[in-house]
């Protein structure tokens, strides 16, 4: 049977390592709000802040009129070039966008001879290329459509499409963004500190010596779990409260013992993932290499930098196994669209089974690895 | 350099380590050409005094002349250094365990700037005459205890120092192995007469040999003379006596003459072993052993390093289970699940295993509430605890900071403060002083005498085994003799212990392990090839680390294979994965106009390729509840009367609802919803409007299709040619830190550039494997052609990965621990790479610190090589700027790793 007390006391020694190394207490304290602030508001706000440049061959009042639509925060201010440069600015990676007005446009233009622009897409940028390329034909369209009316008003349309963004009016990036920030710090931190402890008090003997003594390995897991828990709890804590609201400003909804509730599942799972690659690695480089293979794709691909639709459904089944995967989306659902335990409960289920396979097989392994 | 100077000159030299004094105004001079022995307790400063003269540890305060010159000045300490070798204390603390012997000696040959051929023959003399022969190809860290300390020897010896430095060399080395180790010395010093040796030992016994001692208590000088002078000067018999005799009354006191009272036997049996026996694949490590230990008997353990005692002990305790035959605790078979029997049980195990980051006083508190000691008893333990092993003064000081002696005391006083019945003390002693270790066995008397305490002891010390009720001879796995101390003396009718343990071995060792040692015949020394060329970087040192480094990579070929593999199954992952083009969105009606119409243009919705309807909403809150859910991303909303307002011409207005919270896929739904309302604007004003005023072609330009897979797999080479090289790195110098092997860095010739970029190499050539295996598989996998030209790629990705490895490397030197490195290296390169350079959102988008960090990182460059190669076919003189931002990023991290390294010890 595991002993409380024998928990407690091994998850305060865990802290108290942790204290002993100011380092390592600096770059926790930089990860959760320097750190979630660089990543929050270093994001472009939508539409991106796409380079553009125009090869102006006609260089008259419509051409102007369409260099001027281009503003800021959508477009980065539009550069005048000539029809070598446009190549190797393209070619350097300095435009994603160029346009080619041809001679005489505005006089086709007005004679109704439909002239053509030409619009070239950087296509390796593949987050601009594809929404920024409809939206500058919308520009184009709507300016020529004003010049030739005269007027700015576009033409009336049969239906008005009333488009509203719920959660999120603005569709402010940063609030998003934190809070994915926060979520990556997390995972990071605490699959690190479990990991890496279970590594050093093997390399240092110390676990041969706890071995002897009354504890069992149950008691030692536990006691890492909760203690590098609690602490990634608390800082998380501090940035959502301190930095995601107080600094962003960012609006959070639902409730907060909700979030917690998952963020402690969350932790209970990747804590397990540390210790559980902690026994699977022989020395600490490969432990180091091993995490790092781990944060990659839980970084890039539980939907918090792409959407989950847009994987294919391989991707998307073999990301389930990762908690992160479903803490994204309970996140989401909790401090932006302010959901109950009623909508979160497959999520919060799903981490605690994630959490319990990986601290049964991270159990398992530790055993065998210290008989 | 004339006999008459002293090879090392103290001056009012001072060191601190935060509160504690370890030296204070400390005066010496110590000749040249003689064996000057430092004795004294543990903690008195003789580590710190090596340290300082071997140049590892940062003068604080005073002068340190050794070998002529100041130690405070870098350039000596650059010169001097070749001649001076340094052996720390700890088992082969600053050897590499992973490397075999010969591979360690060829390291240490090559730092000293050594040619091949010259390595060669040192190293065989070395270890002809070290007994290390037969071993040459065993790693280090397979060694016992003794050949270890061999092995520290010769390595300490390959580049024929003027001066030898040995910090407790023979602590937890058996006597044979401690009798040849000497002989060594004396045949080195026979070979070479000017050659200074100073020595730290805790046996008094070696003492005796040496020309000159300095007797150090409390940070300074107590004495000094040879062994006969402090004999006379004390009137002591012994050497042990006179240094008692010299220790302030104080602490004089505390030791007493002590006598363990004869035993009443018990017969109930403690500890039973029959046929115990335990292999590790082909070795047998403990052969057939049996015996008996009764209940308060002391037991010992006595045998030469490797015979299999520490073997047997963790057998007992549960940590190995045996191979064959049992072991019965308490008449019990050992049970390693069997919690109660811990609780009886008092284990110390040989190296240092508790706590380093505890305070000594936080170190006791958890093992006494680990062992459920009431809160009363705890605190009187730990009290008693302190003062019986004489750690108050330094209870809330860190074990790392302390001498091994006192570290020793604290793995004792852990080992009892629960009161155990039964207490295996693997090797308890080693490294302690005799005063402290006197004090140790009163102790172990009184237990075992007075609460019946059995205690199972192995130890090098003669006099300590003498003074148990029985003692096993152990060798090669077997127990070569049981009996009383006395009983063994009688068997083979010799004086000493010793003598009779050796002539036991001897006997025993027909077709065994020992090390036949040949008479050393060092090369006549050839000096000249051992100081090369004063260049400022020496690339045979460089390449001594790059040689080491790879060795070690090669011994643990899981790293490689785990760096090639992973980052083939991430590219493959990944460039599937991050997709841009968002597809199949979730999306649900509320139709409240119920008409042809409203259906005619709803219609459009489903039947794009991005959309995928769900069953139609109910109401209002239906809507709000299924958005909240993230069961739908989008909700439309067409106003009743739609059909009629629209043949009236009216302008009727639709809804659409979209989920914001992920604003990256907002984005993307709200202009797929503009797009399709517009076809259906169009569709509906057929033939009546005019056509478009202008058109817009479209050409997407080095992707034509705008599949996502070309564009992704380009990026994905530098993402992880940058997070993988950078943690393959990261742990290089941070874990010699950790470990003790920087301390080679500290005291040979190596420079710390020569030092960091001689470990970098090894991983700089794995990254370019990796890069090639990469590209091999975008292109053959992916079916994504490189464009242009394969050199120029090449090139970018060697700068860049040179850049990479340098972002490891300079955690590595920057920070202190290792996992402190792991985060760092974590921190430094994951969010920048993933997100500040370009690999989904261009730098130039970038706003605040993440596109200044965007615009320096070195992925944010590779991105656009790797890009423009791949995609678009430029060149060498089309990138050049990317190229130059890299070159230049080099240097800059090199120099802040060097910076950063610190080249002695604060």
């Amino acid at each position: 049977m595991a002993r409380l007390s024998n928990i407690l006391q091994l998850g305060i020694k865990e802290i108290r390592s942790l204290c002993r190394d100011p380092a390592l207490m600096l770059l926790i304290f930089y990860s959760f709000t320097l750190g979630i602030y660089l990543s929050a508001t270093g994001e472009p706000e939508a539409p991106f802040r796409a380079s553009v440049a125009i090869v102006d061959e006609d260089r008259s009042q419509a051409s102007l009129r369409i260099f001027n639509a281009f503003h800021l925060p959508y477009f980065l201010p539009p550069e005048f070039i000539d029809i070598a440069e446009m190549d190797r600015g393209m070619d350097a990676g300095r435009y994603t966008f160029t346009l080619n007005i041809p001679p005489d446009f505005q006089r086709d233009l007005l004679a109704g001879r439909q002239p053509t622009i030409q619009l070239n897409v950087d296509a390796t940028q593949v987050s601009q290329a594809f929404t920024g390329a409809g939206h500058i034909q919308r520009i184009i369209s709507d300016e020529v459509a004003a010049f030739v009316q005269g007027y700015r008003q576009p033409s009336p349309e049969a239906i008005e499409a009333v488009v509203r963004a719920e959660f999120n009016p603005n569709l402010n990036r940063s609030w998003f963004g934190s809070i994915n920030e926060a979520i990556n710090q997390i995972t990071m931190l605490s699959i690190i500190l479990t990991g890496a402890a279970l590594i050093r008090e093997r390399e240092h003997g110390t676990i041969e010596h706890l071995l002897v003594m009354p504890v069992t390995s149950l008691e030692i897991m536990l006691a890492k779990v909760w203690s590098m828990g609690l602490v990634v709890l608390l800082a998380s804590v501090f940035a959502l409260r301190v930095i995601v609201e107080g600094w962003l400003k960012v609006p959070l909804h639902g409730s907060l013992s909700l979030y917690l509730f998952g963020a402690t599942l969350l932790m209970f799972a990747t804590t397990s993932i540390g210790i559980f690659l902690g026994t699977v690695a022989r020395s600490m480089p490969q432990l180091g290499l091993l995490i790092i293979l781990v944060l990659i794709p839980l970084q890039i691909l539980s939907g918090g930098m792409t959407p989950r639709e847009s994987m294919p459904e391989l991707v998307q089944n073999i990301m389930l196994i990762a908690p992160t995967t479903h803490f994204v989306e309970l996140a989401q659902a909790i401090l932006f669209r302010g959901a109950g335990l009623g909508i979160v409960w497959p999520q919060l289920l799903a981490l605690a089974v994630i959490g319990s396979a990986f601290f049964l097989g991270a159990l398992t392994r530790l055993r065998k690895a210290l008989d | 350099m004339s006999p008459v100077d002293p090879v090392i000159r103290l001056e009012g030299v001072s060191l601190r380590y935060g509160p504690v004094t370890a030296l204070s105004a400390l005066d010496l001079s110590i000749p040249a050409g003689s064996m000057v022995g430092l004795i004294g307790p543990d903690g008195v400063g003789k580590s710190s005094l090596m340290a300082l003269v071997a140049g590892a540890r940062k003068i604080q305060q005073g002068r340190v002349v050794v070998l002529g010159g100041d130690m405070a000045a870098g350039r000596h300490r650059r010169q001097v250094c070749r001649r001076i070798a340094y052996m720390p204390q700890g088992l082969g603390k600053n050897l590499y365990p992973t490397l075999t012997v010969f591979e360690n000696l060829d390291f240490f040959g090559r730092l000293f700037g050594q040619g091949r051929q010259e390595r060669r023959d040192r190293i065989a003399e070395l270890v002809r005459s070290t007994g290390l022969a037969g071993f040459t190809e065993r790693p280090a860290g397979k060694l016992s205890g003794g050949m270890k300390q061999k092995l520290g020897l010769c390595c300490a010896l390959i580049h024929d120092p003027d001066l030898l430095i040995l910090d407790e060399p023979t602590t937890g080395v058996d006597p044979l192995s401690r009798a040849q180790f000497w002989e060594l010395i004396e045949r080195i010093r026979g070979k070479r007469p000017d050659m200074s040796v100073l020595v730290a030992t805790a046996y008094m016994d070696e003492a005796r040999r040496f020309d000159w001692l300095v007797a150090m208590d409390d940070g300074q000088v107590l004495s000094t003379g040879s062994p006969g002078d402090l004999l006379a000067s004390t009137g002591s018999a012994t050497l042990e006596e006179a240094f008692i005799a010299l220790l302030p009354e104080t602490k004089r006191r505390k030791h007493r003459v002590f006598e363990i009272a004869p035993r009443q036997p018990d017969a109930r049996v403690a500890i039973e072993a029959h046929d115990l026996t335990k292999r590790f694949g082909d070795f047998v490590a403990v052969d057939h052993v049996d015996f008996r230990i009764e209940r308060g008997e002391i037991f010992g353990f006595l045998g030469s390093n490797g015979c299999g005692k520490t073997t047997t002990m963790k057998m007992l305790t549960g940590l190995l289970s045996a191979s064959e035959g049992q072991a019965l605790l308490f008449g019990n078979p050992v049970d390693p699940r069997d919690i109660g029997t811990r609780q009886r049980v008092g284990y110390m195990s040989q190296g240092f295993s508790l706590y380093g980051e505890l305070t000594l006083r936080q170190n006791l508190e958890l093992h006494a509430r680990l062992f459920r000691l009431s809160e009363a008893e705890r605190e009187i333990r730990v009290k008693e605890m302190l003062k019986r092993f004489e750690l108050e003064a330094v209870a809330d000081t860190l074990p790392a900071t302390l001498p091994l002696g006192v570290r020793q005391r604290l793995s004792l006083a852990v080992a009892i403060i629960h009161r155990p019945e039964l207490l295996i003390l693997d090797e308890p002693t080693s490294g302690v002083d005799p005063v402290a270790r006197d004090g140790f066995w009163a102790l172990l008397g009184q237990i075992s005498r007075d609460e019946g305490v059995t205690i199972f002891i192995s130890t090098h010390f003669m006099n300590e085994a003498m003074r148990c009720d029985r003692i096993a001879l152990m060798h090669a796995g077997r127990v070569l003799a049981t009996d009383t101390p006395e009983g063994l003396l009688a068997s083979r009718g010799l004086p000493t212990l010793e003598a009779t343990f050796i002539t036991y071995l001897k006997e025993a060792d027909t077709a065994s392990d020992t090390e036949p040692t040949a008479p050393l015949t060092m090369p006549a020394a050839p000096k000249q090839s051992a100081r090369p060329g004063q260049l400022a970087v020496s690339l045979r040192r460089m390449f001594s680390y790059t040689h080491r480094e790879t060795l070690e990579l090669r011994r643990d070929p899981v790293r490689a294979t785990l760096a090639l593999l992973g980052s083939l199954i991430l590219m493959f992952i990944m460039g599937h994965g991050i997709n841009m083009d968002v597809e199949n969105l979730a999306y649900a009606v509320l139709d409240r106009d119920q008409t042809t119409t409203s259906q005619a243009y709803t219609l459009n919705l489903s039947g794009s390729r991005y959309f995928n309807e769900q069953p139609p909403l109910i109401d209002y809150s239906d809507m709000q509840q299924r958005l909240r859910s993230g069961e739908i991303s989008l909700a439309v909303e067409i106003p009743p009367g739609f059909g009629r307002q629209l043949k009236r011409g009216d302008v009727p207005e639709v809804g659409y609802w979209i989920d914001g919270s992920m604003p990256v896929r907002a984005d993307t739904i709200k202009g797929y919803v503009a797009g399709i309302h517009a076809d259906t604007l169009a569709r509906l004003s057929e033939g009546s409007a005019a056509s478009p005023t202008v058109e817009i072609a479209i050409r997407y330009r080095y992707n034509p299709d705008v599949r996502s897979l070309p564009a992704m797999a380009p990026a994905m080479i530098p993402l992880l040619l940058m997070l993988i090289p950078a943690m393959l790195t990261a742990l290089g110098v941070v874990r010699e830190k950790e470990l003790g092997s920087i301390i080679n860095l500290y005291v040979t010739p190596v420079s710390r550039l020569e030092f960091l970029i001689g470990k970098q190499l090894p991983y700089i050539a794995l990254a370019m494997i990796n890069f090639a295996t990469l590209v091999a598989f975008a292109v053959l996998a992916f079916g994504v052609p490189v464009k242009g030209s394969l050199l120029t790629l090449s090139f970018g990705a060697l700068l860049y990965v040179i850049c990479s490895t340098g972002m490891g490397l300079l955690m590595s030197s920057v920070l202190k621990s290792q996992i402190a490195t792991i985060f760092g290296t974590a921190i430094a390169t994951l969010v920048p790479a993933i997100q500040f350079s370009g690999l989904l959102s261009p730098v130039s988008a970038l706003q605040g610190g993440a596109a200044l960090i965007g615009h320096v990182y070195p992925t944010s460059h590779f991105l656009i090589i790797s890009r423009g190669v791949f995609s678009k076919a430029l060149g060498l003189g089309d990138l050049m700027p990317y190229f130059l931002a890299l070159l230049i990023t080099i240097p800059i991290l090199t120099l802040f790793s060097v910076v950063g390294l610190k080249k002695q010890e604060r």
